[in-house]
């Protein structure tokens, strides 16, 4: 499971990167959910791979899983969505003023 | 804590005057005069009480004892003369700039400025710590800033503003270090502790570089040779601000810390080379450059540089008859400076030039100013029956005395001589040049006297010139006291008179006054000589190109790293963090694999996972296809949901399923303004070099993530789930972190949320954007935008999912939920019926204007924080208890759940705030589609067909309308815009 997970992270990140690389607004705006979607599970990890334990005090349970990075990525999630938005609306913005979606506003070689 | 309200008085009238130029052009005058009566009213009683010598030291409630660093606030002789000068010359300074500021200006900001600088210069004077006393000093730098420029349309001012900045600046962070230092010998920040610990300071290994750090603080603030230049610049504030601060107060804030550390630094031989060489030097530069001055401030911030020098050359003599002399000349030097900066004032609000080439003769039409000018000019020159008489001639005799310490005996009072020859040449030449000197030629405007407004604030200062002059023995009380607390020693035995018989001190006071006539009426053939070498010594030139220097540096770096390419400096960074994460590795011999079991893999994960990778691949390879994409982007958000789910995160999973469908509707209102498909990628070499950078570190960040996931680590996480119940009343560990043990980090979250929000609704404000008409593959966009059966289903869902919403909120703390969720949710809710139901619609029943409600949720977020002060508890502290409801049961209130409340508020108005709004532009441009004839439309297809471009009408279309507006300021920024509409369709390849 452990590396199936690393995996999943990997391919994530990895997408991520690449999109982000490219020359046009779309594109690096996907890349960038990707590339949070692999940090955020990536911090998410820290806490280690517990099934079943969820953070919730009670009677029944005897360990929970590591409530530190589940409160870090929630606000995490949150942030990129602002993140995301401020982004997107910024290459509205260029689109206008610039009149094209890359995103230099020109090709610069 | 009356030395603190004292010191507080000034910034709260800052913020009063600010606000009541509304109730009309002079209240803020009143309301400044109030501030500083109000601070001399406290002041008061406190001055009697150290009248006999004693110091009153107030301590306000601990800061950070840790560092040393607390608020305290000291009263003695010292910081009484000084604060007095800051306090009644400011008083008629407040006075002077009611009248001399023009119907233009406005008085509001002015007098907000002054204020400011008058708490900080009062918070120096009076500060115990001096940490605390660092950052006052730090104050009047920014204030003295604000009021240099206070003409901010003038070159010159921003200019002058600029350099005075950089040079208190950098010499206030020199004071930093010499004052960490200073702290660390003395054992102590608090000044009581420096002051007996002299002796420790100067045998201390480190006294010299720490003393270089100090003085060039002082010498900075007090504008000494070589760092003078920045205050004849900073003659491009008004007048009023040049009297207060360039002769009265700030430039004195480097003397008043000389004489504030005197016991505990001086007496070295290092103090009295430095500190004395220093102060002659500037004294005799100054007074020089002062005569060839044809500006008549110009003059006096020479004149006031040279003067300066004097006093703090009789610091550094260190002797008590020298100190005394110095604190004598402080206060003589205040009062006919600020009185000949004021004239000066007068003399070009009434002609409307300064420029002494220009002004002559002008007795004949305001001679009451002429008298005044004669009188304080006399005291700036040295002349008997003056006060600067007096405390300059104990000057020459400490020179003639004491002069031996810096070398050969005879060599240092001739020098001094020489600076006086100057120093009465310049002033005679103030007074003379411009009130005598023959027939006033044509000057811009028709000279008269001032109003009565302008007249008493010099009558006031020049008064004391007059009467200290001829009674000296007046000043003795107040001198005696003021210099026993700077020695905090017995005073030497002493008596101010005007005659003290025929001696060297006053041989040079006469041919000082002797020499200053002869070269002044020879003053044709000295300014040929200066003109000759005007310009090449002044140290302007060595800070200016030093400045342009350092620029051209930082722009060549910045430019090296920098080409202006997002990709460039993409790739740059992560091919660096990628290299260092890979050397880390590297550079270690610790395995990769860890020894934590292994978790089984069951074929619903594997599945998932699958799934997951194949989309995130898929939506790499068909990223072209934007549209496709953005569907499998959400697929892979979708898995990310399920991945919490099944390892314990149902917070998470909440989370991540309402913040995918907010993403996804914003994607797609974005989408549609943007091209529909990306163009292929021509660079095949640059691909290559992405797909490695990307496999890298995919491939770095799996095995990261497998060396952790095999490993066994150790949390904190067990103090936060013992205490969740306990301390925090919440079953639901994670919501109680956010809200309660963490809560200061959620506050800060949730400020950065909300100014996202406003950030984009800033850009989106005035923007205009095309709607094409037809998506990537040429089908048109569908005219029935909102379908009548989602329609009537969503206005069905809305309660139900708003009661959902609540009931996550109100359960957050004890199950999954919380304000983050129960926010996104509320949102997600609300979007769906702009989305079925349409902009317009749904704005006649909600309102569109989301601030009021993301202000409100910080406001009760953070209020809850302060709430806990009430209580006696540390910010952010939270309190429970157990109410029992009929029906409903136990019933948890916890304070953290009104924290949450306000969480939610905010996350629910930064969403609908982002949405509206580029629904709202969607709306618009749809609306005015039909109107308007063939829109370029971004598919290739369509772009080919459009005509070549060039043509106006074209042009007008890409530019929001309050681009238009700036054009003419934003120049820079409009070429990039028109040279690509001149390229051509730009978005099109």
């Amino acid at each position: 499971m452990e590396a199936m997970i690393s995996i999943l992270i990997g391919v994530l990140t990895a997408g991520g990167v690449y999109l982000c690389l490219r020359s046009h607004t779309f594109p690096v705006v996907l890349g960038l959910t990707l590339l949070s979607y692999g940090v955020n599970l990536f911090l998410f990890m820290m806490g280690r791979l517990v099934i079943g334990k969820p953070p919730i005090i009670s009677d029944d349970a005897s360990s929970y899983a590591d409530p530190i990075p589940q409160a870090l990525v929630l606000t995490a999630i949150v942030i990129s969505f602002a993140m995301t938005a401020y982004i997107i609306v910024l290459a509205l913005k260029a689109r206008n003023e610039m009149g094209n979606d890359h995103v230099d506003g020109k090709d610069v070689r | 804590m009356g030395l603190a309200y004292l010191t507080l008085i000034p910034f709260i009238g800052a913020a009063f005057t600010a606000f009541s130029t509304r109730l009309g052009r002079y209240s803020s005058a009143w309301v400044a005069v109030v501030a500083v009566l109000s601070s001399l009213f406290l002041l008061w009683p406190l001055a009697w009480q150290v009248t006999d010598g004693s110091t009153i030291v107030q301590h306000l409630p601990q800061w950070m004892p840790e560092l040393g660093f607390n608020l305290a606030f000291r009263l003695d002789g010292l910081a009484l003369l000084f604060s007095l000068m800051i306090l009644l010359v400011g008083l008629v300074v407040i006075i002077y700039a009611r009248y001399y500021l023009s119907a233009r200006d406005s008085m509001g900001r002015f007098y907000a400025y002054l204020l400011l600088f008058m708490g900080s210069m009062l918070g120096i004077v009076l500060s115990e710590n001096i940490l605390q006393l660092l950052m006052f000093w730090e104050l009047t730098s920014l204030s003295s800033f604000l009021l240099i420029s206070y003409w901010q349309q003038r070159e010159e001012a921003s200019r002058g503003a600029r350099m005075a900045l950089t040079i208190t600046g950098a010499g206030g962070l020199a004071m930093l270090g010499g004052f960490l230092m200073l702290g660390k010998m003395a054992g102590s920040y608090e000044l009581s502790d420096i002051l007996n610990g002299g002796e420790a300071i100067r045998n201390h290994a480190l006294y010299l570089p720490m003393l270089l750090l100090v003085l060039l603080g002082a010498f900075t603030k007090s504008a000494q040779f070589p760092f003078h230049f920045w205050l004849p610049n900073a003659m491009a504030a008004p007048t009023p601000v040049s009297a207060y601060l360039h002769s009265a107060t700030m430039v004195k804030a480097g003397i008043f810390l000389l004489a504030r550390l005197y016991p505990a630094l001086s007496g070295t031989p290092e103090w009295i080379w430095l500190v004395s060489g220093t102060g002659l030097v500037t004294f005799v530069i100054g007074a020089y450059i002062a005569l060839f001055k044809h500006d008549m401030k110009a003059l006096l911030a020479y004149s006031t540089i040279s003067h300066l020098g004097l006093i703090v050359m009789l610091f550094g003599i260190s002797t008590p008859l020298a100190v005394l002399a110095g604190i004598f000349h402080i206060m003589n030097h205040t009062v006919f400076k600020a009185s000949l900066f004021m004239l000066a004032g007068i003399v070009d609000h009434e002609t409307g030039t300064r420029d002494m080439r220009q002004l002559r003769g002008l007795r004949r039409s305001m001679p009451y100013t002429a008298l005044l000018t004669c009188l304080a000019a006399a005291a700036m020159a040295g002349i008997p029956l003056f006060n600067g008489f007096i405390s300059k001639e104990m000057f020459f005799a400490e020179t003639v005395e004491h002069g031996q310490h810096l070398g050969l005996a005879w060599l240092v009072p001739v020098i001094v001589t020489v600076g006086g020859i100057f120093a009465a040449a310049y002033s005679l030449r103030l007074a003379h040049n411009v009130f005598f000197n023959g027939v006033t030629p044509d000057l811009p405007k028709t000279p008269h006297e001032p109003s009565r407004g302008m007249q008493l604030p010099v009558e006031i200062l020049v008064l004391p010139c007059l009467v200290i002059g001829i009674a000296p023995s007046l000043a003795e009380p107040l001198l005696s006291l003021v210099v026993g607390s700077t020695l905090q020693a017995a005073v030497p035995e002493y008596h101010l008179a005007i005659w003290h018989g025929f001696n060297p001190a006053l041989l040079m006071s006469m041919l000082a006054v002797a020499g200053g006539i002869l070269v002044y009426s020879q003053r044709e053939k000295f300014f040929a000589l200066q003109t000759r070498v005007d310009g090449k010594l002044e140290a302007k030139i060595l800070y200016n190109g030093t400045i342009r220097r350092l620029f051209a540096w930082s722009s060549a770096i910045t430019m090296n790293a920098d080409n202006l390419s997002q990709k460039r400096m993409l790739w740059i960074l992560f091919v660096t963090a990628i290299g260092l994460g890979f050397y880390g590795f590297l550079s270690t011999a610790s395995p990769l694999v860890g020894d934590r079991e292994l978790l089984p893999v069951d074929p619903m994960s594997a599945m998932v996972a699958l799934i997951m990778i194949a989309a995130a691949i898929s939506t790499v390879l068909m990223h072209q296809q934007r549209f496709t994409a953005l569907v499998l982007v959400s697929a892979v958000g979708l898995g990310v949901a399920l991945t919490f789910i099944k390892f314990s995160a149902p917070d998470l999973a909440l989370t991540q399923l309402a913040v995918e469908f907010i993403t996804a509707v914003l994607l797609l209102l974005a989408l549609f303004f943007l091209p529909q498909t990306t163009p292929d990628e021509r660079d095949r070499w640059r691909q290559g070099r992405d797909i490695v950078i990307a496999l890298s570190a995919g491939l770095g960040i799996a095995g990261l993530s497998y060396a952790v996931l095999t490993r066994e680590y150790t949390s904190i996480a067990d103090y936060f789930i013992t205490n969740s119940v306990s301390g925090g009343g919440g079953a639901n560990v994670v919501n109680v972190l956010l809200v309660d043990f963490r809560g200061f980090d959620t506050m800060g979250e949730i400020t950065v949320l909300a100014l996202a929000g406003l950030g984009i609704y800033a850009m989106l404000d005035q923007l205009k954007l095309l709607s094409p008409k037809q998506d990537g593959d040429g089908r048109p966009w569908n005219p029935d935008t909102h379908p009548l059966i989602m329609a009537t289903f969503s206005r069905l869902l809305l309660p139900l999912a708003l009661l959902v919403a609540i009931f996550i909120l109100l359960r957050g703390h004890n199950l999954p939920g919380g304000g983050f969720i129960a926010g996104l949710v509320t949102s997600a809710a609300l979007i769906v019926q702009y989305l079925a139901n349409g902009v317009e619609w749904t704005r006649s029943k909600l309102p569109a204007n989301t601030h009021p409600l993301i202000g409100s949720g910080l406001l009760i977020a953070a209020s809850t924080g302060i709430a806990s002060w009430y209580f006696g508890y540390p910010f952010l502290t939270s309190t429970f208890s157990h109410l029992h409801l009929p029906l409903l049961g136990d019933f948890e209130l916890a304070s953290a759940m009104a924290f949450d409340i306000g969480v939610y508020l905010v996350v629910v108005g930064t969403s609908l705030l982002i949405l509206i709004n580029l629904g709202l532009i969607h709306q618009i441009s749809f609306q005015a589609r039909p109107s308007k004839r063939a829109v370029p439309s971004s598919s290739p297809a369509q772009a080919a067909q459009v005509p070549k471009p060039g043509k106006p009408n074209h042009k007008k279309r890409w530019l929001p309308k309050r681009h238009e507006a700036r054009q003419g300021v934003q120049a820079g920024r409009r070429k990039p815009i028109m040279s690509t509409i001149k390229r051509g369709l730009p978005w099109k390849r």
